[in-house]
Formats: C-alpha cells, structure tokens, sequence
C-alpha cells in the first residue's frame, strides 16, 4: 500500500524525488516509514535529520519536523534537538561518507553517550552526490572517481564501529532486505538509546559502473546472494563467511540513556540553593 | 527590592546575562580564554531547568545549540580562537536556515594556536565575513564586565527578533577581568522572545517573511511540521533551484540586518562635542582609550571617544558625521588593522586617518596612545 504511506507520510508536493532510477534509498526510506507506521507515532512528535548527501535529502520528501543539516553534523544537530525536548522522536539518516569520513568524530561520540537517536546510515559505498569518489566504506580495490587506480584504504565496518563506540543497538539490512530494515529500525525506535542501522544500498550510477557491478537488479541480486542473516551465519564456517556479510540485529544490549541521567542531574538539584 | 552587587568576571557576566535572557541550552567545547563560560553554564543551567552539553567538538557544540533552539529554547555556544573559526560553517548554517543563536568569541591571539592566554582583537573581520557567502551579520563588542551582562541580553533578543546568529565578540582583558556589576532586577529587563505562528498548521509558511522580513518560527514538535535546509531554499522551506528564489532569498536575509539597521546599531561617544581628535576604539581598548583622552585633556588637547558597541552592522552614519568636523581619528586595535578599513573607507575624504597596531599579546596602555596623539598632531 505505497499510496497510502505517501498520503500519510511523504509530502506529496515535493515528490517526485531526485534519486537516481535503480538507487536503494527510495526503498530504505519508503521502509523506515513502514516502521513509523507499524509504531504509530505521531508525525508531530518525529523530527528526522540528516546531513548532506544523497540520503540526505531523504527528510525533505518526509511529512515530519525535518532537518537537513550540513556535512556530516546531523548528530551534532540531533543531540541538542533530543536533549532540549527528550519528548521528541528522533530519527538521524546520513550516508556513508557523511557518518563516517566528516562525520565520523560526531558518530562515535553519539554512540558513546547513548542518547535516544535512531540513527539509519544509507551505505552506498560511494559519495554519489558528488560524482562517485570513493568513502570510508568503499571496498578495497575497489574503484571511485578519486580512486582510478583501485582504492588502497580499508573500509571500516560501520556495526563494528558503532558497537565499539558503545552504540546500545545495532543492525544491519538492505535495500533488497527491505523488511528487514523495517524491523530494525522498529526496534531502534524502541531501544531507549543510541541506535544504528547499516542500509546497505545500491548505487548503480555511480559504485556499479565504476566498478562493473551491473544494472540495479544485479545489484539487488549480490545483496540477496551474499547477505547471511545471524542465525544462519552461527552455523556456517569461517570459509562459508568468506566474502559474505551478516544481516540482522548484531547488539541489542539497553543501558541508562543519556537525556534521562540528565534530567536525574536536574530532579536532584531542585530545592538546592544557587 | 535591591538589584543584587556583586564582583565577577566578564565570562561570568556572560552567563549571567545569558540565564537573564532566558538561555536554556548551551553547547560548547573547552578553549581558552572563555572556558569558564562553559564552566559556569554547566553548573548553572540545570538548577533552572536547562540543559549543558559538552560536546565533541566546537563544531558539535554549535550545532547542538542549533538544534535545540529549533525545539524553541535559547541557546548559546562560546569560544575563542580557533574555535570561532570551526564555528563558521554552522554559523552560515543558522545564517541561512535562520536559527537563533547566540555565538560567543572571546577573542585571544592568533593565527592557528597563537597566543591562547593573550588577549587580542584579530577576528573582528573574520566575524563579518567568516563564514562563505554574503550573509547578514550582528556582532557585538563588550568593553566592561556589566556591559557583558547587557550585551548578552541584547545578544539573545536580536538573534530571536531577527531569527540569525548574533556574535559577541569579547576579548580575554574583558573576559577574564573582574569588576563590581549591579546586576538589575529581572523587571527591568527587555527580554525578546521570537515570533511563533498561531495560524493553523497547513496555513503555515516557515520562511514567508513578515514586514520587518523575519519569517514565524515555530517550534520542532509544536505541530507545524515543516523542512528546514542549508540549502536555497523557498518559502515553504523546501530547496529551489530558482535563480528567482535564491536571489530573493539571499537579499532578504542580508536586508533583515541592512533595513533594520536603526533599531540594531548602538555607540557610545565622549568628549567628542568640542573633539579635534577622534579615539575610534572597542573592546578593552576604549577603556585605555578613556584613560588617555583623561591625560590628554588635562594637557589641553581636546580628544574625544567613539566607541562602536554594535561592531556589525557598523555605526556609518555618526562616524561620517563625527568625522566632518575632527582633524584626525586615531584607531588603536590590538591586530594588526582591521575595524579601522572601515573608518578609512567612510572617513578618508574628510579626516585623516592614523593607525596604532599591537599584535604582541599585551593589551595596548593609554600612554601609547596618548604618546600616538602627541606625535601625529
């Protein structure tokens, strides 16, 4: 039922959108609006931010308190929204570069305080606003506009990144595994803390042509063909894992979140003198 | 009751004038010479309900103060040096999206790491021209520990009667000195508060501008859900490639600060009735500036002050007019000239124009200046 989720959630106004055809991030979009859906929150409580980049123009297409910050600082800017009123649903989308590269000081630090944003970083692989230069999460050997001979850095892995920094919880789908996002972002929603959600995304513009990847159904097709959900990777081997990677919820471990030991701070010092 | 008398720093004053305009939220990272603005904010907000954060960087700690004012709270970040200069981007940022925020710099020596302990005043043009492409901009330029307090205050009502960022562009002498301030009782206070829709959400156009060109801004959650962007933008918020729109646009945020110059530029003048010489300083050095003019009076040289309060938008008008009737202006500054291009640019045809420059982390004494006069008269 798109066209109900477009009349209850998009700005119809401001569609059609300006992705390129085959590109995943309609789909990652369309599905977090499923899991505000499936939620039932009230649109006038959701505020969603982004940074710059091809994912983020995401918030503008959305009928919601939107934010389209700059580079990279989304989180920056969604700190001081959820702190200032904690009542307030925060959801952050940002790119791979944008969360990872610019950003990347900003993500961390979110994940360490563990304040309640959901955060869905759109990973492309690439930068594609910008013409297809490779990212923090460009593959080895693989080939950008600024890498035309092969690109000689090493990816991070964003859920290990965001689980190190001490993100509470942490998931990853596809553009493919749409319903898997869904779920996961349902459940990042739920998590009273810093969550992060990997949308593994097709950019067949841009990383497929760079690097002889096909249209956008072969792409879909290598997501659908090397994703392994949790539960199934527990039973493969090493040598099975080669190559794959895993779908699914990867950490879902709740601790106190940041707004709330705030206002702890503030309920304890009432009555104190100045 | 009686206004409460009390001796504290300028950082301090700061955050006093702040928590008196109504400041809930502050976002900063630690930097010298304004830490202790961060310092006392922490302590001080959440005992009235507000909020601290320490953020990652200079560039989260203005962006959180951007976020949280589009909730509906004032907000205010501070630093000095090579902060400000982190700060630009966003600062263009709530320039565009036009945010209010209050950004404040206590100025200490520079380039790069410079002299962090030192005062000085090398970001006066940087204030007005940091962050890239034309944009409206109010500084403000404290020079005593109670007008901290009130410039504060003026700070916060201009950044939400205009929806922009306003600088106050302190220095380390201001901020760190201590002085006997009367602090007013609350009621004599102007506070200013932004304009909020009342008209029913689909009626609501974020950026259509009033008379006085600053659109209604409601709060993020108060039930207008609306787009907010760095990018060009029309007047429901979303982003135009119109070369119309953005051309309208971009003047209407400059002529916000431009045509409504009357109600934002402030100066303070003394002596300059019978002045033959004109002292154009700011900051901690229209303090030494005073001293010397006290000096050279009683020498009987007639030496008056003109002291721009509101840095940006600059006081045009009275300096050409002050400057038709003096035989020179002296511009004492602590960089190495930057506040007096201005003067040379309104006042070269009519007056002569002398500079007195220091760059070396002391503050400049009056017997410098008085020592200026007496060799150019």
């Amino acid at each position: 039922m798109p066209s109900q989720l477009v009349d209850k959630y998009f700005r119809a106004e401001d569609l059609p959108q300006i992705w390129c055809p085959g590109c995943g991030h309609g789909i990652i979009t369309r599905a977090i609006t499923v899991a505000i859906e499936q939620l039932g929150l009230e649109p006038d409580k959701v505020c969603v931010v982004s940074g710059i980049g091809c994912s983020s123009r995401a918030p503008g297409y959305l009928d919601f308190n939107t934010l389209h910050t700059t580079h990279g600082r989304a989180l920056a800017f969604a700190t001081g929204i959820k702190l200032a009123n904690p009542d307030l649903k925060v959801i952050v989308i940002m790119g791979d570069g944008d969360s990872t590269a610019i950003g990347g000081n900003h993500f961390i630090h979110a994940c360490r305080r563990n304040i309640d944003l959901t955060t869905i970083i759109f990973n492309n692989n690439i930068y594609g606003m910008t013409g297809g230069q490779y990212s923090p999460l460009t593959p080895k050997f693989d080939k950008g506009t600024t890498a035309p001979y092969g690109n000689i850095d090493r990816p991070f892995d964003i859920c290990d990144l965001a689980s190190g920094a001490g993100a509470t919880y942490v998931g990853r789908g596809t553009s493919y595994h749409a319903n898997v996002v869904t779920s996961l972002v349902k459940k990042g929603i739920m998590n009273d803390g810093f969550s992060l959600i990997e949308a593994i995304s097709g950019c067949p513009t841009y990383y497929g042509r760079k690097n002889k990847k096909g249209g956008p159904v072969d792409m879909m097709q290598w997501q659908k063909d090397n994703a392994v959900t949790v539960t199934a990777a527990a039973k493969m081997t090493p040598e099975q894992l080669e190559g794959k990677f895993l779908i699914g919820e990867l950490k879902n471990k709740p601790e106190p979140e940041y707004t709330k030991e705030y206002q702890k701070i503030i309920d304890n010092l009432k009555g104190s003198d100045i | 009751m009686s206004n409460k008398v009390r001796l504290m720093q300028g950082n301090e004053a700061c955050v006093e004038g702040a928590i008196a305009a109504g400041m809930k939220f502050y976002a900063g990272y630690p930097i010298t010479p304004s830490t202790e603005i961060a310092e006392i904010s922490a302590e001080r907000l959440p005992r009235i309900g507000g909020k601290f954060i320490q953020m990652e960087d200079e560039i989260a700690g203005i962006a959180a103060a951007i976020g949280a004012s589009l909730t509906g709270a004032k907000t205010m970040t501070a630093t000095s040096g090579p902060g400000f200069s982190l700060k630009q981007e966003n600062i263009g940022y709530a320039c565009i999206a036009e945010i209010p925020v209050v950004v404040v710099n206590v100025q200490r020596g520079g380039p790069s790491t410079g002299q962090p302990t030192s005062p000085a005043q090398g970001d006066m043009m940087q204030a007005k021209w940091g962050t890239h492409g034309d944009h409206p901009v109010i500084a403000l330029c404290p020079s005593s520990v109670r007008e901290t307090f009130d410039l504060t205050i003026r700070a916060f009502n201009l950044a939400e009667k205009y929806r922009m960022p306003v600088l106050l562009m302190m220095d380390e002498v201001i901020g760190h000195m201590r002085e006997k301030i009367e602090i007013p009782n609350a009621s004599e206070i102007e506070i200013v508060d932004r304009k909020r829709p009342s008209c029913p959400a689909e009626d609501y156009l974020p950026f259509k501008p009033e008379a006085n060109l600053v659109p209604l801004m409601a709060d993020f959650g108060a039930g207008y859900r609306y787009h907010v962007t760095g990018l060009v933008h029309d007047e429901t918020g979303f982003p135009s490639n119109s070369t119309d729109i953005a051309d309208k646009l971009i003047r209407r945020l400059v002529d916000k600060v431009e045509l409504n110059k009357e109600d934002i530029i402030t100066w303070e003048e003394e002596n300059t009735e019978d002045a033959d010489i004109i002292i154009f300083a700011y900051g901690c050095v229209a303090r030494a500036a005073k001293t010397a003019i006290k000096i050279l009076r009683e020498k009987g040289i007639k030496v008056g002050l003109f002291r721009p309060i509101t840095v940006w938008p600059f006081p045009e008008e009275r300096l050409i007019e002050l400057s038709k009737s003096v035989k020179t202006i002296i511009a004492p500054e602590m960089n190495l000239g930057q506040m007096v291009l201005e003067v040379e640019r309104l006042c070269n045809k009519h007056t002569k124009i002398e500079r007195l420059n220091k760059v070396n982390g002391e503050i400049i004494y009056p017997e410098e200046i008085v020592a200026k006069i007496e060799e150019v008269l």
